[in-house]
């Protein structure tokens, strides 16, 4: 079981967490749709602090041994969870924005060809 | 109604336009995805009824000929570079508005499912100088017809919470029929929900104290394309709607732009 000191500020930790989070999403730096997965991280980070066996179930239960490394594994999938999803953002901005580029181009084109006549 | 021919809809005679209406620059804002077989009718449609009405369409990315067709009528179109959603689509139509000094500008589905007819009656609330922003919509005396029972207990459910949030009856908060007036046009130019459009704005003309009335109209069932909501998907999407709406709640407000 998790030392009760350890679970407490583990969960003041993940508490903060979640206030940063809605705080920008409130003050229009972060959208929604962005913030999903930052808020499922921040949730499931309160729920392994506050209830204190569920690392050790968790472990129990995928056949790990030390219920700490059960933490790593869990944080690396995050982690990696999200950097997959950021790569579909940036590949869906870099599309666009060669699209927009190309749309730009074109434009400035007929913009210049229609005031030399 | 919905079977009704487009050469009975056009042979009707023009209404005499409301004299308060005939000073007003009035725009209707067309957001199409994908509905070259719609989007001709509805364009007739809004013609029929108020021939001085400007039309933009806004063609969201479509992959099929939506802009041509549009275009072949001798509407305005504006063609997105890429799929922004609805929420862009139509926000787009409202910069538009701003920038072309509309003094009202009308939200018409590409789908036609919002028969052009009814505007009319969403129009009254804003010449009469009652409300900011006249919804239609499809449940307050007309019959509901066409709409799954699925979503029709999600829509519930969420007119219910909006209700609560802004402490004023709503009963229908899927329908993107609206009108707004320069108040509306100025606010939406420059903020405009993007994930969840129709819910979201209810919220967010509360947030400005922009006054909202619902206007109780008939509307068709969509003609051709699909609904974008499926009956699998909407646990998570009422999730996502309701933490958009508790955000939209406490999202900071912003500043509406000026006139010019």
């Amino acid at each position: 079981m998790t030392p009760l000191r350890v679970s407490v500020v583990a969960s003041i930790a993940a508490v903060l967490l979640l206030v940063v989070i809605f705080e920008l999403i409130r003050s229009r730096r972060l959208q929604e749709r962005y913030a999903l997965l930052w808020l499922l991280t921040g949730g499931v980070i309160l729920l392994l602090a506050a209830w204190r066996d569920a690392l050790s179930t968790l472990a129990d239960l995928v056949g790990i041994a030390y219920p700490p490394s059960a933490l790593f594994v869990l944080a690396s999938l995050f982690i990696l969870v999200v950097l997959l999803h950021y790569s579909t953002v940036i590949s869906r901005l870099s599309e666009q924005n060669t699209i927009l580029a190309q749309r730009l181009a074109l434009l400035e084109n007929r913009l210049r060809e229609s005031s030399e006549n | 109604m919905g079977q009704q021919s487009l050469s009975e809809v056009v042979a009707g005679q023009p209404r005499a336009v409301d004299a308060r209406l005939a000073k007003l620059k009035r725009l209707a804002i067309v957001p199409a995805l994908n509905e070259e077989g719609a989007i001709g009718r509805v364009i007739e449609e809004i013609r029929a009824v108020d021939p001085d009405f400007d039309i933009v369409v806004i063609d969201d990315g479509s992959t099929d000929r939506t802009a041509g067709v549009a275009s072949a009528r001798g509407v305005r179109v504006l063609s997105l570079p890429f799929n922004l959603g609805i929420g862009g689509a139509v926000q787009t139509g409202f910069l538009y508005a701003w920038e072309n000094h509309f003094d009202i500008a009308v939200q018409i589905d590409g789908d036609g499912q919002h028969d052009p007819r009814e505007v009319e009656k969403l129009l009254e609330p804003i010449l009469d100088g009652s409300a900011d922003m006249a919804v239609g919509t499809r449940f307050s005396g007309e019959r509901t017809h066409g709409v799954a029972l699925a979503r029709r207990l999600g829509i519930h459910l969420f007119a219910r919470a909006v209700s609560l949030i802004v402490r004023q009856r709503v009963t229908d908060t899927t329908s993107g029929f609206r009108a707004v007036n320069r108040r509306g046009i100025c606010l939406f130019a420059v903020d405009y929900p993007h994930d969840y459009p129709e819910v979201e704005a209810t919220v967010l003309v509360f947030r400005h104290r922009l006054r909202m009335v619902e206007v109780p109209v008939a509307m068709r069932t969509r003609e051709t394309g699909s609904s974008s909501i499926t009956a699998a998907r909407s646990l998570y999407y009422m999730f996502k709607v309701s933490l958009a709406l508790l955000i939209g709640l406490f999202r900071r407000r912003v500043t509406p732009l000026e006139e010019k």
